[in-house]
C-alpha cells in the first residue's frame, strides 16, 4: 500500500482518538462532580446558613454563598446590561460598517475579554482603596460588572452584526430616526440578548479570582452594600482546603450546586435561542 | 452612547494606570529588570524577585499548550472535514459545557483525579516521590480548560477555507488527510497561530484551578514532577496578608501589572490577526 494511504489511516484513527479524549475529559469531570457531590448534597445544605461548628463538620449549609453569588451576579448583570446595550447599539446602528471607532471598540472589548479575572480583581482592589471601600458586596458588584461588560458586548455584538442592513434601510426609508431603528434591531436581537445574558451570568457566577479580592467572605447574607458577601466558588475553595473530611465533602456538594446553576443557565439560554427566534428574518 | 463607548475604551487605560500607580512604590527601589530576573523571594526582608514565578507560569502554560494543541487540532479537523452531522451535534454541546464549567470545579477535578493519578500511578515510574501537586497536574488541568476554546476557534477558522481549493487538492490525487494537512492547515495558519496565542493568554491568566493543583512552592521547577508556583496563584494566595508587610502590596500589584501587560500585547496582536482573517474570507 502506498505511504499516503497508510498515513491517511493512521490520522483517521488519531482524529477519532482526539475527539474521544475530549469526550473522556468531559465524562470524567461530570462523573467526578456528580459522584462526589451527590452523597453530601441535602436540602439542609442549600437552605441554611452555616451553623456554629460548620467549619468543623457540624450543622449548617451554604445559603450564605448561594445568596451572595446571586446578589452579586444579578446586580452586576443589570448594571452590565444598562452599560453594554447602548454600546452595542452605538457601534452597530450609529456607526458605519467600516468605522474606525467601531473597529477599536470591538478590538478593545476582545482584549478586555481576555484579561484574566485576577487582574480585574487587583484593579478593582485599587479602585476600592482609592474610594476608601472595604471588601464588600459593593466591591464584588463593581468587579463583576467590569468583568461582565466585555462578555455582554462581545456576545450581543455577534447577534447584532447578523441583522441585515436592508432591515435598517427599510426602517429609515419609512422615516424612522436612528433611535427608532434601534427599536427594530432590538426586536430582532431580543432572544440573542437573553441568551447572551444567561451565558454571561453563568461565566460570572463561576468566577472566583476577582471576587476574592473585593467581596470578602462571611457566614451571613449581606443586608447592605457595605457588608462582605460570600460567593459559591470561594465557598468551594475554602471548604476544600479544610483537613476535616465532612467539610471537604460539603465542598464537593457545593461544587455540584455551582455546576448545576451554570448548566441550567446555559440550557435555558439555548432553549430561548431555539424557541423564541420567530421574529427573526434570517 | 458615544460617551459610554469612549469611556469603556478607557477601561484598559485606567487599568494600566491604576496598577502602575500601585506598583510605583516597589519600582522606585528596584529596576524592572532585577524584579523580573531575580529569584530571591523573601517578603519579610523586602526581597521581591519574580523569576521563579514567571518561569513556573511559562512552564505550566507551555505544557498545557503541548497537550491541548494536537488534541484540539485533530478534533477540529475531524469535526470540519470528516464528522457526520450527528457527531457534530453531540460534540458542540460538550464543548460548550466544558467551556462553561467554573475554574474552581476544574481545580476540584484536578485534586480528585489528576493529582492522585500522578502521585500513585504515573509519578512512581519516573521519580522516587511526588505529592502529585505538580507542574504536570497544572498543565493537564489547564489543557482541558483551553481545549474548548481552541476547538471552537479552529472549527470557525477551518470552515472559512473555501471548498474549491479542497476539491482541487482532491482532484490532484491527495488523500483527505493530505488535503487537511497541506491545504486546510496551511491556509488557516495565521488563524491557528492567533487562536493559539489567545489560548496561551487564557492559560497564563488562569488562577484558581492552577492554584489548587500546582503545589505552590517558591522554587524553580526542575522536572514535571516538581511543584510550581505561577504568578496568578501568587497573587491569589497572598492577597490576605499583603497589607501587613511593607511593599508586599506593591509587589503583588506589580505582578498583576506584568500579567496585564503580557496579556494585553498577546491579545491585541492575536485579535488583529483574527479580524484580518475574518475579513479576508467574509468579504
Amino acid at each position: 500500500m502506498k505511504l499516503k494511504f497508510i498515513e491517511e489511516k493512521i490520522f483517521n484513527v488519531l482524529m477519532i482518538v482526539a475527539t474521544l479524549i475530549v469526550f473522556g475529559f468531559f465524562a470524567s469531570i461530570v462523573w467526578t462532580i456528580v459522584k462526589t457531590g451527590l452523597p453530601s448534597l441535602s436540602w439542609e445544605m442549600i437552605s441554611q446558613l452555616p451553623g456554629g461548628g460548620f467549619y468543623l463538620g457540624k450543622e449548617g449549609g451554604i445559603l450564605n454563598a448561594i445568596m451572595g453569588s446571586l446578589m452579586i451576579v444579578l446586580a452586576s448583570a443589570l448594571l452590565g446590561l444598562l452599560i453594554s446595550i447602548p454600546i452595542v447599539f452605538y457601534i452597530n446602528v450609529y456607526l458605519k460598517k467600516k468605522s474606525k471607532l467601531a473597529y477599536f471598540t470591538r478590538l478593545s472589548f476582545d482584549v478586555l475579554f481576555g484579561i484574566p479575572s485576577i487582574v480585574y480583581g487587583a484593579f478593582a482592589f485599587t479602585i476600592m482603596i482609592a474610594l476608601g471601600l472595604k471588601t464588600s458586596l459593593l466591591g464584588g458588584i463593581i468587579v463583576i460588572t467590569l468583568l461582565i461588560i466585555p462578555i455582554f458586548v462581545r456576545s450581543m455584538d455577534e447577534v447584532a452584526k447578523s441583522v441585515p442592513s436592508d432591515l435598517l434601510d427599510a426602517a429609515y426609508s419609512l422615516g424612522a430616526t436612528k433611535l427608532e431603528a434601534c427599536k427594530v434591531v432590538l426586536r430582532q436581537i431580543a432572544p440573542g440578548i437573553a441568551t447572551a445574558t444567561l451565558l454571561s451570568v453563568g461565566k460570572a457566577i463561576g468566577d472566583a479570582a476577582a471576587v476574592m479580592f473585593t467581596a470578602g467572605f462571611t457566614d451571613n447574607i449581606p443586608t447592605s452594600l457595605d457588608q462582605p458577601a460570600a460567593t459559591l466558588p470561594l465557598s468551594v475553595f475554602f471548604q476544600l482546603s479544610s483537613p476535616i473530611p465532612e467539610v471537604r465533602e460539603r465542598a464537593y456538594a457545593a461544587a455540584l450546586v455551582l455546576t448545576l446553576i451554570v448548566l441550567v443557565l446555559s440550557i435555558v439560554g439555548r432553549i430561548i435561542t431555539n424557541r423564541f427566534s420567530k421574529n427573526k428574518l434570517i | 452612547m458615544l460617551s459610554l463607548t469612549v469611556l469603556s475604551l478607557l477601561i484598559l487605560v485606567f487599568m494600566a494606570v491604576g496598577l502602575y500607580s500601585k506598583s510605583a512604590d516597589i519600582l522606585k527601589e528596584n529596576s524592572v529588570w532585577t524584579l523580573l530576573t531575580s529569584s530571591a523571594w523573601s517578603p519579610f526582608n523586602g526581597q521581591f524577585g519574580f523569576w521563579s514565578f514567571i518561569v513556573s507560569s511559562i512552564y505550566v502554560t507551555l505544557l498545557s499548550l503541548i497537550i491541548a494543541l494536537p488534541i484540539s487540532l485533530l478534533t477540529a479537523l475531524f469535526l470540519t472535514e470528516k464528522a457526520k452531522p450527528w457527531i457534530k451535534k453531540a460534540v458542540f454541546p460538550v464543548l460548550d459545557i466544558l467551556a462553561g464549567i467554573p475554574s474552581v470545579v476544574y481545580g476540584l477535578w484536578g485534586i480528585l483525579i489528576i493529582v492522585p493519578w500522578i502521585a500513585n500511578s504515573l509519578g512512581p515510574h519516573f521519580v522516587d516521590y511526588t505529592s502529585g501537586y505538580t507542574l504536570l497536574a497544572g498543565g493537564i488541568v489547564l489543557s482541558v480548560m483551553i481545549i474548548p476554546l481552541l476547538v471552537s476557534l479552529f472549527v470557525e477558522i477551518f470552515s472559512t477555507v473555501p471548498s474549491e481549493i479542497k476539491d482541487a487538492s482532491a482532484s490532484l490525487g491527495a488523500t483527505p488527510w493530505q488535503t487537511s494537512r497541506k491545504v486546510v492547515v496551511r491556509k488557516a495558519l495565521p488563524g491557528i497561530i492567533a487562536s493559539t496565542v489567545l489560548a496561551v493568554s487564557k492559560a497564563f491568566g488562569e488562577t484558581l484551578a492552577v492554584l489548587m493543583v500546582c503545589g505552590n512552592m517558591v522554587e524553580i521547577p526542575r522536572s514535571l514532577f516538581d511543584s510550581a508556583y505561577p504568578l496568578p496563584a501568587l497573587i491569589a494566595n497572598n492577597y490576605g496578608e499583603m497589607l501587613s508587610l511593607p511593599k508586599y502590596e506593591s509587589a503583588l500589584m506589580f505582578a498583576a501589572l506584568v500579567m496585564f501587560v503580557i496579556i494585553l500585547i498577546f491579545n491585541t496582536v492575536a485579535r488583529i490577526v483574527l479580524h484580518k482573517v475574518e475579513e479576508k474570507f467574509t468579504l
